[in-house]
């Protein structure tokens, strides 16, 4: 069934305010982390492990008798930290290297080679390499995801750009006498702002799966430091006693990575001049 | 008659390409007066677009072009120039300030994400150095003038949100933005319906009187050449076949090509000598292969006045008459019957 167009719109609109409501509640959260945690996130108390949650510990306490609310406010910080470095990171990377590969015809082959070969490694395998080797610590793990998406992002850059650049208006600037330099950042850049946003929004969301993963995988960042990952990786065992010691964290996960996608969706949407009117 | 703003002098313009060398244009030359209009005319094919191109330093790298002669261009500080041997960052300075181009597709030459003003506006700080507000404020100007309605309003709103007319005014405007001395037009009508056409070649005419500057239109539209060129060159496969004053060219055409052309125009023309057809009249056949250009005129597989002698060589350009010039070699013999 097709709902009137004014109610999709609506719709879509009030779902994307949604998300930056919850995205904005767990940024205000991290940000406030010692003030909005009950308890300090690496306080154990082992003879109240694994209790439901209660009006003491508001969601519980994990094998450690870790209380589940501040370590998942706490977790905010490390997660939110580490996605956004990973997708500033790699977006502005992976720009820089899809622009010149995509504009240049002469660096497009041997970029992007590099670029390909980088893929060839299946990504969580490259992670793990990268800390193995650099050691696991917040940044290391933050450069091991940033190697393992700028590919990524290079590949989407690089198309967007080989179609824009082939548009009249690129000749049309350079016949105005613009140099080379500025077309591509004044002129080419913005017009690739919506496939960007796109992959920010995914990046976001990907990096604190997969610094989940690398934490499982114990390459991750030290367990002294509580992100959402460690929580749900740490807790797993426990999961068919206990179901509040991954739900929660994995609930944040969700939470945040879907908020973000939508929100990227949007902000995608409103940017686009052609979209403005509809929206 | 005053210094030419433009000389070419024997422009050639090679590719080369998998399968030879293609000539796309070969030994061009011409020239236009300050604040007169030489029109560049022919078909798909025959190098008009390569011509202004290659004027411009706009051919793409990788297209590897080969390009020989020279474009003598008068600054507005009366420095003479070659445009094709100028450094790359001087002939920047004179893109968009003093040489401007329109393009035939007003839909995508405007780039999507910026409104009118700030692109208008982009090029105005460029050359003039003018900040944001002032350039705005010229952008406007520049709207105003280019007969845009609401231009204060139009200046905020982006292309997508104009139709095709309106675009190419605006493009205009740009074009214009720095008052330039020469305005190279790459069939700036051919994208736009008719009444809108009149209406663009009406302001470029009233901007060319106001501000006296050249323009090089390149164009198959004959009946635009008739109404606004003072000067026109037809090319054929690359090569100048006919020069004249516009008068002159209409009334007497001098090369089959030429006559040919203008008995295609529906309505107004027949072939010389010939009364009037029920049906459009056609060139026959099509433009030869520009990777093996037949060794005598290249219009001479097509050409009904052929003789023996036109497949033997290139036939030279000569002077047939006043300002006239020619190339064919049965020209003279019918310029001087005709005379």
């Amino acid at each position: 069934m097709r709902l009137p167009r004014l109610l999709r719109q609506l719709m879509h609109r009030r779902i994307v305010m949604l998300s930056a409501f919850v995205l904005i509640v767990i940024a205000v959260l991290a940000l406030g982390a010692p003030w909005f945690a009950s308890a300090d996130p690496n306080d154990t108390a082992v003879l109240d492990r694994l209790k439901g949650p209660s009006a003491e510990h508001l969601l519980g306490t994990d094998e450690l008798g870790r209380d589940m609310y501040s370590r998942i406010v706490h977790g905010a910080r490390y997660s939110l930290t580490i996605a956004a470095l990973t997708a500033l990171g790699s977006v502005i990377a992976g720009t820089a290297l899809g622009l010149v590969a995509g504009f240049f015809r002469r660096l497009d082959a041997p970029l992007m080679r590099v670029v390909d070969a980088m893929m060839s490694f299946p990504d969580i395998l490259l992670a793990i390499a990268l800390v193995a080797i650099l050691g696991p610590s917040l940044l290391n793990v933050v450069l091991a995801l940033v190697l393992v998406y700028t590919p990524r992002v290079a590949r989407v850059v690089r198309a967007s750009t080989l179609v824009v650049r082939e548009l009249l208006f690129v000749e049309a600037v350079r016949a105005l006498g613009v140099r080379t330099s500025r077309i591509l950042w004044r002129h080419i850049l913005p017009n690739l702002l919506s496939p960007i946003l796109v992959q920010v929004s995914f990046i976001f969301a990907y990096a604190i799966l997969a610094e989940a993963g690398l934490s499982f995988l114990g390459v991750g960042v030290p367990p002294e430091i509580p992100t959402w990952g460690t929580m749900v990786a740490g807790s797993q065992q426990y999961a068919d006693k206990a179901f509040w010691v991954v739900l929660f964290p994995g609930l944040a996960i969700i939470f945040t990575a879907l908020s973000l996608q939508i929100l990227g969706d949007g902000v995608r949407d409103l940017l686009d001049p052609k979209l403005k009117k509809t929206l | 008659m005053s210094a030419p703003r433009l000389t070419v002098t024997g422009l050639s313009t090679c590719f080369p390409t998998e399968d030879g060398l293609v000539r796309s244009v070969a030994d061009v030359s011409f020239s236009i007066a300050p604040g007169k209009t030489t029109a560049l005319v022919g078909e798909s094919g025959s190098g008009k677009s390569v011509t202004s191109l290659t004027l411009m330093r706009l051919l793409p790298k990788t297209a590897r072009a080969q390009v020989e002669g020279q474009a003598r261009f008068v600054t507005r500080a009366g420095r003479e120039v070659d445009l094709l041997t100028l450094p790359d960052a001087q002939m920047r300075r004179l893109r968009g300030n003093e040489l401007a181009m329109i393009f035939q597709e007003p839909m995508t030459s405007l780039n999507p994400v910026f409104t009118v003003g700030e692109q208008i506006a982009e090029s105005v700080r460029l050359h003039k150095g003018l900040n944001r507000a002032a350039a705005l404020a010229h952008a406007k100007r520049m709207l105003d003038l280019v007969e845009i309605p609401a231009a204060a309003q139009r200046l905020h709103e982006y292309p997508h949100q104009l139709s095709g007319g309106m675009r190419q005014r605006v493009m205009i405007a740009l074009a214009m933005a720095c008052d330039p001395t020469l305005l190279i037009a790459d069939e700036p009508t051919t994208a736009l319906d008719v009444t809108i056409q009149a209406q663009i070649l009406v302001l470029m005419r009233r901007l060319q009187a106001e501000t006296g500057m050249s323009i090089l239109f390149i164009t198959h539209n004959l009946g635009v050449v008739a109404h606004h060129a003072d000067d026109v060159v037809v090319l054929y496969a690359g090569r100048v076949v006919e020069a004249a004053p516009v008068r002159p060219l209409f009334a007497t055409p001098a090369h089959p090509y030429t006559q040919g052309l203008l008995a295609c125009l529906p309505g107004k023309a027949h072939a010389v000598g010939q009364p009037r057809p029920k049906r459009l009249f056609a060139i026959r056949g099509q433009v030869s292969s520009p990777l093996s250009p037949p060794p005598g005129c290249a219009f001479e597989p097509r050409c009904d006045q052929a003789i023996p002698a036109c497949a033997q060589a290139v036939p030279p350009l000569v002077t047939t008459g006043d300002l006239r010039q020619a190339r064919c070699i049965r020209v003279p013999s019918v310029e001087r019957t005709a005379a």
